[in-house]
């Protein structure tokens, strides 16, 4: 059984088109397992409304949770939290959930035994099948944390989906930033494709982004989109794209139909298949695919 | 007064609004401003706001270092560490903590039986001051490429502002812990969205988030002239204060792309800023 090649569609700076080019190379690929790794904001079942046939939950996190009718006052667990997240108010210990990180120094250190750990279960992952595939998603908790177990969760699961069902290629909507889930989703993978805008911002996120790539040794290939916005600009990333060795997989003009296809829940290539865009998309399409 | 300025999904114009309020309150309204960039893993407010650096600090956590010569691989700081970050095979005599999964909480060497763990400093950030029409008027938290503690970077970013007036926080997009971290020390929060499907289904679970910790909020449409008619009826059912449109417009986008402030491209885009502000400033109030 061969290994499946998992292509990661990032972008430092959010808004700049991952998931509608995620989407446009689901519909291309036809042998592929879809994922969405952007779990904060996960939007491709949006265009891919997929048909969920299995959830589960999943804990990628855990808060302390004080026992005031045992606490003595002692003090001992404030002094060593490192997160600043246990403080006394009226005699009666407090623990900011936001702040705590969950590890559970308290509760070991606590003499009176009054500190517990609860883990949370907020996170869902979603096993489906939309028109391109199947697909793996995850959902996080409202103001849960540590979404980057959860997307290492997500991957694995994706991997298991795609040996059983033998399928060449796992692609994968990505989250924004260089943070902890964009670490989680990129390690081991086969290319990244960050997903660039020819503004000064766009830039400054990449750059971050090609930089953090590189420290985890992924290959990684960029496409411009919105090229025309600002055509200067365009040219100076790609010369320092050039200078850099990175290899521009391709350009997309502005669009508005990438908006209509969207309004329509439609992949660009559904809604325009004779389209500039979707042309171009799937020469890359077939660029990443045969390498 | 404290306003996060937030988006559920990337893009939709959270700097743009926030340096564009920023900008307004102190270059026209004369305010006491200070403005916070929380987006620590990609902060772009400084490419809007060109305003000169005053000061530097690192940010640093403490992370273990085991000593394999007095550790008797008895595994109790691996079972107790939360986070999977210490790898120990004893039958080689091989212990050692990974530097991207630990949160250096401290764990580990308080339960080492043997005294084997001490710790050393590491960079995960800097907070740099800038001046621009007022001293120390603009804070950015920068995390360091290849770290995983952005949530501990926009805590100490945050600790750094001066309350004296109103104070802005930029925050990173999304609604997991690094939003937490921000959101949560806030008084009022702008959520900025889009007229598009994205852009509603993300407010959703902005609004939910923001709701769970129990703060006041508006919203403000960018890129507005699609008439996208679910997202309006969402703002009206559930009653959200519109705080304002922006109207999307490709010099705009042009204005954006080469680092300018969009509140300085005309007097109408102008004109709507110091619409937002007051309809933030008496929101708040109310």
């Amino acid at each position: 059984m061969k290994k499946p090649a998992e292509i990661v569609i990032l972008s430092g700076k959010g808004g700049t088109g991952k998931t509608s080019i995620t989407a446009a190379f689901a519909s291309f690929a036809n042998n592929a397992v879809l994922t969405d790794c952007d779990v904060d904001a996960a939007d491709l079942h949006l265009i891919l409304s997929p048909e969920i046939y299995h959830s589960q939950n999943f804990s990628s996190g855990a808060k302390a949770i004080v026992d005031n009718t045992t606490c003595t006052l002692c003090g001992q667990c404030t002094d060593l939290c490192r997160f600043n997240a246990i403080e006394t108010k009226d005699n009666e210990l407090i623990i900011d959930e936001f702040a705590c990180e969950g590890c559970g120094l308290c509760a070991i250190a606590c003499p009176a035994g009054a500190i517990g750990i609860e883990n949370y279960l907020n996170n869902i992952i979603y096993f489906a099948h939309c028109r391109f595939g199947p697909m793996v998603y995850g959902k996080l908790g409202i103001a849960e944390e540590n979404s980057g177990k959860l997307v290492a969760k997500i991957r694995q699961y994706a991997k298991d989906q795609a040996l059983k069902s033998n399928t060449d290629f796992i692609i994968t909507d990505g989250p924004p930033g260089i943070g902890c889930p964009v670490i989680s989703s990129i390690t081991g993978a086969s290319l990244v494709v960050a997903i660039t805008e020819p503004t000064l911002s766009g830039w400054h996120d990449l750059e971050r982004l090609i930089e953090l790539i590189r420290q985890f040794h992924t290959p990684i290939q960029v496409i411009i989109n919105k090229y025309d916005l600002n055509t200067n600009m365009t040219n100076t990333i790609e010369n320092k794209l050039k200078a850099d060795a990175i290899e521009i997989l391709g350009k997309i003009p502005y669009d508005e139909s990438m908006v209509y296809a969207l309004l329509e829940g439609k992949t660009i290539s559904e809604f325009e298949p004779e389209g500039l865009v979707t042309t171009q998309l799937k020469r890359m399409w077939n660029k990443i695919s045969s390498m | 007064m404290k306003i996060a300025i937030t988006s559920g999904k990337g893009g939709t114009g959270k700097t743009t609004v926030s340096t564009g309020i920023f900008h307004v309150l102190t270059k026209y309204m004369k305010y006491n401003v200070q403005l916070l960039d929380c987006d620590v893993e990609e902060p772009d407010c400084h490419i809007f706001i060109k305003a000169s650096r005053s000061a530097q600090y690192d940010v640093n956590i403490s992370i273990p270092e085991i000593n394999a010569d007095r550790c008797t691989f008895c595994g109790k700081c691996k079972s107790d560490c939360a986070y999977n970050a210490i790898v120990m095979l004893p039958a080689v005599k091989f212990i050692e903590v990974s530097d991207s999964l630990c949160h250096g909480c401290g764990a580990c060497s308080f339960v080492c039986p043997e005294g084997a763990i001490m710790e050393k400093n590491v960079e995960i950030g800097q907070i740099t001051h800038f001046d621009y029409f007022v001293q120390d008027e603009f804070i950015e938290g920068r995390m360091k490429i290849g770290k995983a503690m952005q949530s501990r970077v926009i805590r100490e970013t945050v600790k750094h502002g001066q309350d004296k007036g109103i104070l802005l926080f930029d925050s990173p997009p999304g609604t997991s812990c690094p939003v937490i971290a921000t959101v949560s020390k806030a008084d009022y929060v702008v959520m900025v969205t889009e007229p598009t499907p994205f852009g509603l289904y993300d407010l959703k679970m902005m609004t939910e988030t923001v709701k769970k910790l129990g703060k006041k909020y508006g919203i403000i449409v960018n890129k507005a002239g699609l008439h996208y008619n679910p997202l309006y009826d969402f703002i009206h059912q559930n009653k959200i204060p519109l705080i304002g449109e922006i109207p999307f417009r490709k010099e705009l986008a042009l204005a954006y792309s080469k680092g300018k402030i969009i509140a300085e491209t005309d007097e109408e885009i102008k004109k709507i800023f110091l619409g937002m502000i007051n309809k933030i400033l008496n929101e708040k109030a109310s």
